[in-house]
């Protein structure tokens, strides 16, 4: 009895230490990539200069960026276009997303996801430089605009919001491709046929048995679209330019053109606190939870 | 609704049906007619075209040509959601993201029924499939019958004039598949639906319906009662395909009337009703029912006017009532399978075991196996 007690606790023993070793490596990387730096930044945030390496510390990065209107508009407008640009990309994959599970049949459903797959080939910055030899004054798109007669002249496409939308929404729409084509893929298609027999429209299904399914994905989709947009830097800054105004750029500028570190750190922990913020909201108002959606996408 | 059709109009009613797949015609110029108030059964191997015209009747598949007509109107240009029909589908397909009340209630919904009265009539609905109470259950939560009766429910809640259902007790398990055939004959004679049910199921088919058609290459074999397709097949693979039967393949080789001489290439003879004109020497199809034989261990106990055969007891298939016994006729090794008769006065039959049988010409069928439907 006792000798097969033993055994058995050995055994538990090997198994915890075999998950202990499977985990390390992404234990390690968390720690040292992820939580060591942020430590770091969180002190940094919270401190001052009064002199030549003497800090105290304060809350006065914060303050500054309060007290600094750019700053704070800056903060704001970059989460209120990265809504936009999640809920454009929304918008656009979801179609993408429906053709390829409930429309195309086999080979071309398959080949319809390699070709939104494709783009993502290529490197972001080339990506967006492609965008700015279509789009910039002397580009391909202002001349063909010329060329069918809607201007008179090339017209400069590039640095506006819209552009930085096109790019954003672009880049992020594989991500958002993925989840949508994994939860649409699990619907059953007699569930969508049911419906419209039982007297549907097309978009009382939509509303009713497709959403309903697809909310984990669509949720999942969303969050990750946000969170990558939020953080984008190289895509609002080509496309965008000097107008571009994104909160990345302003932390970029902390960091590296003016050496502020602590107001740098500051920043960067204003755009956890937001992204947080926002996909706990977003989670709130679709009523799902994030470890549902985790899971099940 | 349109204008009230009169009482015997029928409630589906398919002219000249044709469904082309690629070059595989699934349904072949197809025309019938289902009484109201009627179970009317399409009977068919996989493959057989009964599943697409089902489709065509729910509005899913878009015929090639003809017309289907509901009620005395035709469906022609007509979408799935605006057809007096509903559907039951073979997985059922309940709305996992409602409740069973919800899943009910949902073509009320759609329709525009308030709140208020679509969960009343929902109630109302699930007490009469005998489910009352359940309305705020998750669907997972019930058993495989309760959703049944739960796709049902969703399904006459609508009233519809026709009822469609797709091989809904093919996802169940035996016991639960003979109970619930009967609950849906019930289902159906409370309801007073015209029903239309496919099947790959003989005994489905034969126990729930009024009319049965069986259906093969896209086209009806016969339409007839259960009582017509087994007893009076009208051709060969309908009395291969409705219940058991012993198959022998032979030559004509003379009649007697109705009656044909057949011989199979091993030199064995029987006789059977001819159905049809069958010319001497032509190669025919023979079906003789295991239960139209008879059994005895004393040859001169069998009736005088019948040919007499001996057979070998090859194996024993005990079923209850249905038991039955494989002989090899001794002459010819031919295996030929015979009820036994539920008295149990067989019961003690052995392997190996010699005994006479016999059966009635008359109770036999055969068809011409050439230049018949099947070639």
């Amino acid at each position: 009895m006792a000798e097969i007690t033993a055994a058995t606790m050995v055994r538990a023993w090997q198994r915890r230490l075999i998950l202990i070793l499977l985990l390390a490596p992404a234990l390690l990387w968390l720690f040292a990539l992820i939580v060591l730096p942020h430590v770091q930044l969180a002190l940094l945030s919270l401190r001052e200069r009064v002199a030549p390496h003497v800090y105290k510390p304060s809350l006065a990065q914060f303050h500054t960026f309060i007290a600094e209107p750019l700053y704070w508009q800056v903060f704001v407008r970059t989460a209120a276009l990265s809504v936009v640009a999640t809920a454009l990309t929304l918008l656009v994959a979801f179609p993408i997303a429906w053709v390829i599970t409930k429309v195309a049949r086999g080979r071309a459903s398959a080949l319809l996801f390699v070709v939104s797959l494709i783009p993502f080939w290529v490197s972001e910055t080339v990506r967006a430089l492609g965008w700015l030899i279509l789009l910039r004054e002397s580009g391909v798109l202002p001349a063909l605009l010329v060329q069918i007669g809607l201007t008179a002249v090339p017209i400069e496409l590039l640095y506006h919001d819209a552009t930085i939308l096109t790019g954003l929404v672009y880049t992020s729409l594989l991500f958002m491709v993925v989840p949508l084509v994994s939860s649409l893929e699990s619907l059953d298609n007699s569930l969508i046929e049911a419906a419209y027999d039982l007297g549907a429209s097309g978009f009382a299904t939509l509303r009713n048995i497709v959403i309903p399914h697809a909310a984990p994905g669509i949720t999942a989709g969303c969050i990750v679209v946000f969170m990558l947009t939020l953080g984008n830097y190289l895509t609002p800054n080509l496309l965008g330019g000097k107008n571009s105004q994104w909160f990345t750029e302003l932390i970029y500028t902390q960091f590296i053109v003016r050496f502020n570190w602590e107001q740098g750190a500051a920043f960067g922990f204003l755009l956890l606190g937001l992204s947080t913020a926002i996909v706990a909201l977003g989670l709130r108002l679709s009523g799902q939870r994030f470890v549902d959606v985790m899971r099940r996408s | 609704m349109s204008a009230a059709p009169s009482a015997d109009t029928p409630d589906l009613s398919v002219a000249a049906l044709r469904k082309d797949f690629a070059g595989h015609l699934a349904v072949d110029n197809l025309s019938f007619a289902v009484q109201r108030g009627s179970f009317f059964s399409i009977l068919g191997p996989s493959g057989c075209g009964k599943t697409t015209l089902l489709r065509m009747i729910a509005g899913f598949i878009e015929p090639d040509s003809g017309d289907i007509l509901i009620g005395g109107r035709s469906m022609r240009a007509i979408a799935p959601n605006r057809r007096p029909v509903n559907m039951v589908f073979q997985q059922l397909a309940l709305f996992p993201m409602m409740s069973v009340g919800e899943n009910v209630a949902f073509g009320l919904a759609r329709r525009g029924v308030g709140k208020a009265e679509r969960t009343r009539r929902a109630d109302a609905m699930l007490e009469r499939v005998g489910l009352a109470g359940a309305g705020a259950k998750r669907v997972d939560q019930l058993s495989g019958g309760q959703r049944q009766r739960v796709a049902i429910a969703r399904s006459l809640v609508l009233e519809p004039t026709l009822l469609l259902l797709d091989e809904p007790l093919g996802a169940l398990d035996l016991k639960l598949r003979e109970h619930m055939k009967i609950e849906l004959k019930q289902l159906q004679a409370s309801f007073g639906t015209t029903f239309v049910y496919i099947t790959h199921d003989q005994s489905e088919a034969l126990v729930l319906s009024d009319h049965v058609a069986v259906m093969n290459h896209g086209r009806f074999e016969q339409l007839g009662t259960p009582q017509q397709l087994y007893y009076e097949p009208a051709t060969a693979f309908v009395a291969g395909f409705v219940g058991a039967n012993n198959r022998i393949f032979g030559q004509l080789k003379g009649s007697d009337g109705d009656i044909a001489e057949i011989e199979t290439s091993d030199g064995w003879s029987v006789r059977a009703r001819k159905s049809g004109q069958i010319a001497a020497g032509n190669h025919v199809e023979a079906f003789v029912r295991p239960e139209a034989a008879i059994l005895e261990r004393d040859a001169s106990l069998l009736p005088q006017n019948q040919t007499h055969y001996v057979g070998s007891v090859q194996s024993l298939l005990f079923d209850g009532a249905n038991s039955a016994v494989l002989l090899h006729e001794e002459l010819t090794r031919f295996e030929f399978r015979v009820a036994l008769p539920q008295t149990g006065r067989f019961a003690d039959l052995k392997v190996g075991e010699r005994i006479y049988f016999s059966f009635d010409p008359n109770r036999a069928v055969c068809f011409s196996s050439h230049g018949g439907p099947h070639g």
